[in-house]
């Protein structure tokens, strides 16, 4: 009974340790931020008007803000199975361009989109905006506006911890190489890449088992998406290289809507501090530093 | 309201040439999605053919042992999900440590191992309809069992269920979709591969959709042809 006891002592000391250390890191880095919880580093605007912005009206009329997010990317968009909470940088993203609208985080309903549909999901209006890992590109800007970039990435490599033969893209010949259906970085590996094997699945994390069972030798996709699996098991997982493509990722609007998108490029801008802080209470556990990307306010 | 109507970009011949451009442009995705596709289901049907045939066969066996095999393999592949076959035999036979094979190979087992179970029961379904008096005159003759179903019974069976067994393999055709989310490069993942090009999804999925009615077309061709050719006046 007795050692039980004292476990239970010590865990409570330490308990009130951290909530004291977490308290303090508040304090000392909020600045303006107010006594609130220290987990949010932005705050709910109020009295926001965007004349001449649909997307704001639609979000007014509602009373609501529909973002499209990920949820199967640990670290950037990742839907807790148990709790059905949302957490990530993607998803921080969204919720500090929520309160920049005047919407605090219960006024958000969140919706899991994956990558073929994010097009026509902005399109016809099932979501307000989108963030989850969408690269800006010259074809998508036919169908959608960007916001952003709020994120600078590119192709990388995940491999299990003990593989010693792969250290970056240039030792892929002969490797088998997994990556979603169709995606981007399949792409690129099938036509640069003509002496690698590929496997294709529906969902990364298919490819994550493949690999931890020895189907595939390697996952690809942009080195944010893979960071966060290798930070969920890094045991077993790690990131070799570095990245060999560019990819930038914005938040997906709807073609047209300026004001919004000028809304959005302004609170990136202004808002470097809030940026670092976000980075560094989600991806940057992993222990990378980042860089916040120039806004392209085309 | 009378503007937007008035608007220039909707006119409907300029909407035709950037779908018709949508598929020049990207011939290559759908020409090799498309021949995956009748690998797939070529392969698959054959043997889907064959192996529900047998298992047809075994299901009206006068042995019981291989009766209640071909009813156990029916139950139980039959009442599976698809995907879950798949899953099966993509992420759970390389476990095995047995021979290594492709994504087409284990594709092509797991959509022939389901599609033998409907074969199976639709066969069977005929050979119901052939008169009894039909297998006792077989074995009247002497015919053994194996004779007097591949000679007498199985052929009046086909017969009287091309319909339902060209649905089965218009089933097959479709369910080969499946396959894009387990590594094989199909009709069923150019979707995918386009959207990540920037094409407009919903032209893509039409385009899709219209080859997939073309290629149905072609096999209620096939079964009207049977019909008119094994037509019997009764």
């Amino acid at each position: 009974m007795k050692p039980a006891k004292k476990k239970a002592g010590l865990l409570a000391s330490l308990a009130v340790a951290a909530l004291a250390l977490t308290a303090c890191g508040g304090g000392g880095s909020g600045g303006g931020g107010g006594e609130t919880a220290a987990s949010a580093p932005y705050t709910v605007a109020s009295n926001v008007s965007l004349d001449g912005s649909p997307t704001f009206d639609k979000i007014k009329q509602d009373g609501k803000v529909v973002i499209g997010v990920k949820q199967d990317q640990p670290g950037l968009g990742f839907k807790d199975a148990a709790t059905g909470e949302y957490s990530g940088f993607d998803i921080e993203i969204a919720r500090w361009i929520a309160a920049d609208l005047g919407y605090p985080a219960d006024k958000i309903e969140y919706k899991a989109i994956p990558s073929a549909n994010r097009e026509s999901a902005i399109v016809n209006g099932d979501i307000d905006y989108y963030v989850g890992t969408y690269s800006i590109t010259d074809k998508r800007k036919q169908s959608v506006d960007f916001a952003g970039p709020y994120f600078e990435t590119g192709q990388g490599l995940l491999v299990k911890k003990d593989n010693t033969s792969i250290n970056s893209e240039k030792d892929l010949a002969g490797k088998n190489v997994c990556s979603a259906t169709g995606s981007t970085p399949i792409q690129n590996i099938k036509e640069n890449f003509p002496d690698t094997k590929t496997t294709e699945f529906d969902t990364y994390s298919q490819c994550i088992d493949a690999l931890n069972n020895g189907q595939v030798d390697a996952v690809t996709t942009d080195q944010a998406i893979l960071i966060g699996y290798a930070a969920q098991d890094p045991e077993h997982l790690k990131v070799v290289g570095e990245p060999f493509t560019v990819e930038k990722y914005g938040v997906g609007l709807k073609k047209g809507d300026d004001v919004l998108r000028k809304h959005i490029n302004e609170m990136f801008t202004n808002g470097n501090d809030t940026w670092t802080k976000i980075y560094d209470q989600t991806l940057g556990q992993s222990g990378t530093k980042v860089e916040q990307p120039a806004v392209d306010n085309y | 309201m009378v503007r937007r109507l008035a608007r220039p970009h909707h006119r409907p011949a300029r909407k035709w040439q950037r779908s018709v451009d949508t598929l020049l442009n990207n011939l290559d995705i759908f020409t090799t999605g498309f021949k995956n596709t009748a690998i797939l289901f070529v392969v698959s049907a054959v043997f889907a053919l064959i192996l529900g045939t047998i298992v047809g066969g075994m299901r009206v066996s006068p042995v019981p042992v291989m009766r209640a095999m071909g009813t156990v393999y029916v139950n139980i592949v039959r009442n599976t999900p698809l995907t879950l076959i798949f899953f099966f035999f993509v992420f759970g036979y390389p476990k095995l440590g047995l021979a290594e094979l492709s994504y087409p190979v284990l594709a092509i087992i797991a959509l022939t191992l389901y599609t033998a179970t409907y074969v199976a029961e639709t066969l069977r379904a005929g050979i119901n309809t052939v008169p009894l008096g039909q297998a006792e005159a077989a074995r009247a003759i002497g015919l053994p069992f194996m004779q007097s179903l591949s000679l007498v019974i199985l052929p009046q069976a086909f017969r009287a269920v091309m319909p339902p067994m060209i649905s089965v393999f218009i089933a097959l055709l479709k369910n080969t979709t499946v396959a894009a989310g387990f590594s094989v490069a199909e009709a069923g993942a150019i979707r995918a591969n386009l959207s990540e090009r920037g094409e407009p999804a919903i032209v893509v999925l039409l385009w899709v959709a219209f080859v997939f009615v073309v290629l149905v077309a072609l096999l209620s061709a096939i079964q009207h042809h049977f019909e008119k050719k094994w037509q019997v006046t009764r």
